[in-house]
């Protein structure tokens, strides 16, 4: 930020710029941090603390009740049990989605730089394309889709007597985001690995390696970067998707924590709990945060390398 | 029947052909230099013999069984890369063992073989370092340890010195020139360098714009160069080539050169050339630089030695020798010297040429006579 800041600003006479630089800067940095500094004192108060008090004042004793009661306690709806079922519903759905639409993106990289066939220009154009459909217009051929996939569940089930997945909401969603994100990690891993060294490839074929063998022994291991950028960007993403969630999976058990969290801020039953709120919305945005957190390093560095090379 | 057998190879990308009908045998135990201008097709030639590349046409036999349409690792072949490509993301030793572990060697065998290509190439301190770790020349031999290792059928490296300065590369060719005198092994070498080509290969072949121009010892490239393209290809300083008529003047046969502000220079006819049919016409003379020295540099046991005097142009002090430039034919012409010549631009100096080593060729076709 301050190397750019110089760069920018060059010589002598720059203290008026450097001071609009970061007195613009810090202006945006406030407008992004004062709600989160709300929501992380508030969800630290009691009901009364909130009623009489200021919103951005620091809890007077802090207490984790509100975390606690959001966690395990808060009505989602109609049942009250808190949002851990729903924590957990998104990320049984999550994990896999994010696992699948990556490998499969880089599988497919893999081809399109390493193993050309023709019409692979094609291919690719078309996958770019799958970047810009909007949600909303995959919605209802979707919907018909896995509505299609769940008979076919059904009919799967009175004859072998398991579903084997097929129509449940989890799984639902899992392809739903597995399809959808296909484009972008394709995207990715397509411009990282045009910069991959062919010489690489064609001494492993010559070294006697298959294709499974040279994508898992060469290529993947000198992925890191953009494997990261990838989990980030589809993690992202798919955890905070609220659209498909509320479309496939939008009622009872089975609601990811985006619907949840909807949920617990829009019931109408009682005062409205803003701690507990508060604390939900936290938890709600704790994982995506975290893989921010840990990965977050690599990001910058992968996204340069995809952007620059590629 | 030779090892490894090219017959009217071809290779197109798109419309345009790459290799237009490449024919070279090699014999087992040989060593073939592929030499030729950048984009002649020098890369792609030997990536069509690891079949990483499919030809067009054409069949490429290894003892006497076709492989064209084998799959890489099925052809039991090895090749050493211009970058080396070695995996960055493993150890020196398990670079080397990689294509042992891929045919499903055990593990100690592969420890075993590891280690006695180490030793040979001296790379044993590094077995546990990274590629990223290594200096270029350390690199270039695990490249060629991990091709060492399998013991292959046929070696391929693509100029695979290219990347290393003047003094290691110098020390890696005697390297691989006593590799494969100790191994015995077939090996096929694409290089730009003229003395790599000269000092390794048993077998030189000179290609141009994807066309076989000449396949021989490199006594042969050297002394009897096919046509004009590898007379002027091969050789540093260039071979001179000297437009020349032929006349005959009491009897004989002789060269004729015209000097610019001089009289017209007459040498015998080279011994290389049959002299009959060639009266009255234009030929050109293709004579090296070492051909024409000082008079009491010449060789000995020269037969048509012809001493001609001509006024120095440029003195180029090279060492051991010193490279003397004249103007005749309407070119420069480049003669070697002792070092010690008292040449100085501008004296006129006796310029003695040994035609035994020249050779004549036809202007129109470019061949030899
Ligand atoms: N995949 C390809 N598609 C199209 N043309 C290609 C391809 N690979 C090589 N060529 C062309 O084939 C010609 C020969 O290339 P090649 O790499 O064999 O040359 P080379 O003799 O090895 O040159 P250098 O000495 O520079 O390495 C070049 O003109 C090149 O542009
Ligand atoms: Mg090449």
């Amino acid at each position: 930020m301050s190397a750019a800041a110089t760069t920018r600003t060059g010589g002598g006479s720059s203290l008026a710029n450097r001071i609009v630089i970061y007195g613009l800067l810090l202006l945006f940095a406030l407008v992004y941090l004062i709600p989160l500094f709300v929501m992380l004192v508030t969800s630290f108060k009691s009901m009364d603390e909130i009623q009489s008090g200021n919103m951005l004042a620091l809890p007077q004793s802090p207490s984790f009740d509100a975390w606690a009661r959001a966690w395990g306690e808060t009505c989602v709806g109609l049942t009250c049990a808190g949002i851990k079922g729903y924590f957990w519903n998104s990320i049984k759905m999550v994990v896999p989605a994010v696992l699948i639409s990556t490998i499969l993106g880089s599988l497919n990289g893999y081809v399109l730089t390493k193993w050309r066939f023709r019409g692979h220009k094609l291919v690719f154009g078309l996958m770019l394309f799958a970047c810009f459909i909007p949600f909303q217009a995959v919605l209802l051929p979707m919907a018909t889709i896995l509505g299609a996939l769940g008979r076919f569940g059904a009919d799967l089930e009175s004859a072998t007597g398991w579903n084997w997945g097929f129509g449940n909401p989890t799984v639902n969603l899992v392809i739903v985001h597995v399809i959808y994100g296909l484009g972008f990690t394709t995207l990715f891993f397509r411009n990282y690995y045009e910069a991959f060294p062919t010489e690489l490839i064609r001494a492993a074929q010559v070294d006697g390696a298959s294709f499974f063998q040279i994508f898992r022994r060469i290529l993947l291991p000198n992925s890191a970067p953009i494997f990261v950028v990838t989990v980030i960007y589809q993690f992202t993403n798919i955890w905070n998707d609220f659209l498909f969630a509320s479309a496939y999976a939008g009622s009872g058990d089975v609601m990811p924590m985006t619907v949840a969290l909807n949920n617990v801020v829009n019931t109408s039953t009682g005062v409205v709990e803003y701690n507990v709120n508060m604390a939900a919305a936290i938890i709600a945005a704790l994982p995506t945060l975290l893989v921010y957190v840990v990965a977050g390093r690599y990001f910058v560095r992968g996204l340069m390398a995809g952007a620059v090379k590629g | 029947m030779a090892f490894l057998e090219m017959s009217g190879l071809r290779k197109r990308f798109g419309s345009v052909e790459i290799l237009k009908g490449i024919d070279i045998t090699l014999d087992k135990g040989g060593f073939l230099v592929l030499v030729g201008p950048s984009g002649c097709g020098k890369s792609t030639l030997l990536n069509t013999i690891a079949g990483l590349e499919t030809i067009t046409a054409g069949e490429i036999r290894v003892d006497g069984q076709a492989i064209n349409d084998l799959h890489p690792s099925k052809r039991d072949i090895a090749m050493v890369f211009q970058s080396y490509a070695l995996y960055p993301n493993m150890t020196v030793a398990e670079n080397i063992a990689f294509a042992l572990e891929m045919r499903g060697v055990p593990k100690a065998e592969r420890r075993l073989a590891v280690e006695n290509v180490a030793k040979m190439l001296q790379i044993g301190h590094l077995l546990d370092r990274k590629p990223s770790q290594l200096s270029g020349g350390q690199r270039q031999r695990v490249a060629m340890g991990r091709a060492l290792v399998r013991n292959p059928r046929i070696f391929l490296f693509d100029e695979p010195l290219s990347n290393l300065d003047a003094k290691l590369r110098v020390d890696m060719r005697t390297e691989i020139k006593r590799l494969h005198q100790t191994t015995g092994a077939t090996i096929v070498y694409v290089t730009h360098d003229q003395i790599e080509a000269m000092t390794l290969a048993t077998k030189i072949a000179v290609l141009k714009d994807g066309e076989v121009q000449q396949v021989g010892t490199p006594a042969e490239i050297y002394n009897r160069p096919a046509n004009l393209f590898v007379a002027d290809f091969m050789g540093n300083p260039a071979m001179n080539l000297l437009e020349a008529s032929v006349v005959s003047e009491g009897g004989r046969t002789l060269l004729s050169l015209t000097r610019q502000g001089d009289d017209d220079i007459r040498l015998p006819v080279p011994a290389s050339a049959a002299a009959s049919g060639l009266d009255g016409r234009k030929v050109i003379l293709g004579i090296r630089p070492e051909a024409i020295t000082d008079r009491d540099g010449a060789d000995r046991h020269a037969g048509t030695l012809e001493v001609v005097e001509s006024v120095v142009e440029v003195v180029e002090p090279a060492g051991s020798d010193t490279f003397v430039v004249t103007h005749i034919a309407g070119k420069e012409v480049t003669a070697r010297m002792r070092a010690d010549t008292d040449a100085k631009a501008g004296s006129r100096l006796p310029f003695a040429f040994n035609l035994d080593k020249a050779v004549l060729f036809d202007p129109g076709t470019g061949r030899r006579i």
